[in-house]
């Protein structure tokens, strides 16, 4: 394994190359296997139905898109997203652990800004992102990854719609990471 | 014989199983490429780190043309596999405001949760930010139900909209991520020269 090595003590990653073919060679074992592909957002969203069914189940049936996603039989966490979610988080923490990145809870901004910026803008960034993967049919991983890669229209609209207009954005947020 | 759960190969019972052991693969990769670093990802827009494209780029390239050798060797029924549907006008819209989530969250969904894994607040709070966010778009969707399911194209391929066969697409977009992979390789040495706020 191809290893980047870095100055002071900084993280040690996969090389790029490396990790992308093997993130391609997942997408194509989970569509061999399930016949679609990865996503992330899709659990947030059964977290939100969840939410609202739980403490208000009439609302939920009501609300015309939450609707949509409830199920007599079975709780909107029952879901194939939410369970690979729940993975991501493990792997991730499994990485960490292996690779040395796992220590106490930290905020990683800029220099050029304070902690409390930083949080506020994730904060913001993730509502937006939140609402665009709605209207988007999913984010970065279902739409633009997995979208693309099984020659779907809408993903590669998705793929390029999202960096094209993040490149455009960054010229007016470069004080927030460079 | 692929998709394996469609066709029945694999039973349904799995399912969650796999979901998890997939899950699992795609956090571990997803992680041990820097992407648990919001200052890592944002590096593709402004020419310090291009790690986002390799990785990206390269998932693309392989999945594509790894699907069409299955294809070819009868391993897999593309007919069977889930295709995005395309809504144009919401797709358009949603993207650029993922765009703009983007740029300021310095995450995707997928990639903050591993940031939560390994212990980044900032990764913490921009996934209840996505909690947030699609709160608000389930509550206010009868304002915009209408927009939401316009511009349905269906399930297309971009084979369906273009005539243009798709082993052509795997090629066109393996010689722009080779010329992307050659190109930013330049671009990186020469931004990262005159950065002094991030270190490598």
């Amino acid at each position: 394994m191809n290893v980047q090595n870095s100055t002071n003590n900084q993280p040690k990653y996969l090389n790029p190359y490396f990790g992308g073919v093997l993130l391609g060679l997942l997408v194509l074992l989970t569509v061999y296997i399930t016949g679609r592909g990865l996503g992330a957002s899709g659990a947030v969203k059964s977290a939100v139905v969840t939410t609202t069914e739980t403490f208000a189940p009439d609302h939920a049936r009501d609300n015309a898109y939450e609707s949509k996603f409830v199920s007599d039989d079975h709780s909107p966490m029952y879901n194939w997203l939410v369970f690979e979610s729940l993975g991501i988080f493990f792997g991730g923490l499994l990485s960490g652990l292996l690779f040395g990145r796992v220590k106490k809870f930290r905020t990683e901004h800029s220099p050029k800004i304070t902690s409390k910026t930083r949080l506020i803008v994730a904060l913001i960034g993730g509502v937006l992102f939140g609402i665009g993967s709605q209207f988007g049919r999913g984010c970065t991983s279902g739409a633009a990854l997995s979208g693309s890669a099984t020659f779907a229209f809408g993903g590669v609209l998705v793929m390029l719609t999202i960096f094209g207009s993040a490149y455009a954005f960054a010229y007016f947020f470069r004080k927030l990471w460079i | 014989m692929g998709p394996l759960i469609p066709n029945g190969f694999i039973p349904g019972d799995w399912n969650f199983v796999i979901a998890i052991l997939l899950g699992i693969a795609f956090g571990f990769i997803l992680e041990a490429s820097g992407f648990s670093s919001s200052r890592n990802i944002t590096g593709v827009f402004y020419g310090y780190n291009f790690v986002v494209l390799r990785v990206f780029f390269t998932a693309v390239i392989v999945a594509m043309v790894g699907l069409l050798y299955f294809d070819y060797f009868g391993w897999i029924d593309l007919a069977k596999i889930f295709i995005l549907p395309t809504y144009l006008g919401p797709m358009l819209v949603g993207s650029v405001i993922m765009g703009l989530g983007f740029i300021l969250g310095g995450f995707c969904p997928g990639t903050s949760f591993t940031a939560i894994a390994i212990g980044k607040i900032d990764g913490l709070v921009f996934t209840v930010g996505l909690y947030l966010g699609i709160f608000i778009f389930a509550e206010s969707f009868p304002l915009f139900a209408d927009f939401y399911n316009s511009g349905n194209m269906g399930n297309v391929t971009l084979t369906d909209v273009t005539g243009i066969a798709a082993p052509w697409f795997a090629l066109a977009f393996t010689f722009i991520a080779l010329a992307a992979f050659w190109g930013t390789m330049f671009i990186e040495k020469r931004v990262r020269k005159n950065i002094k706020e991030y270190k490598f």
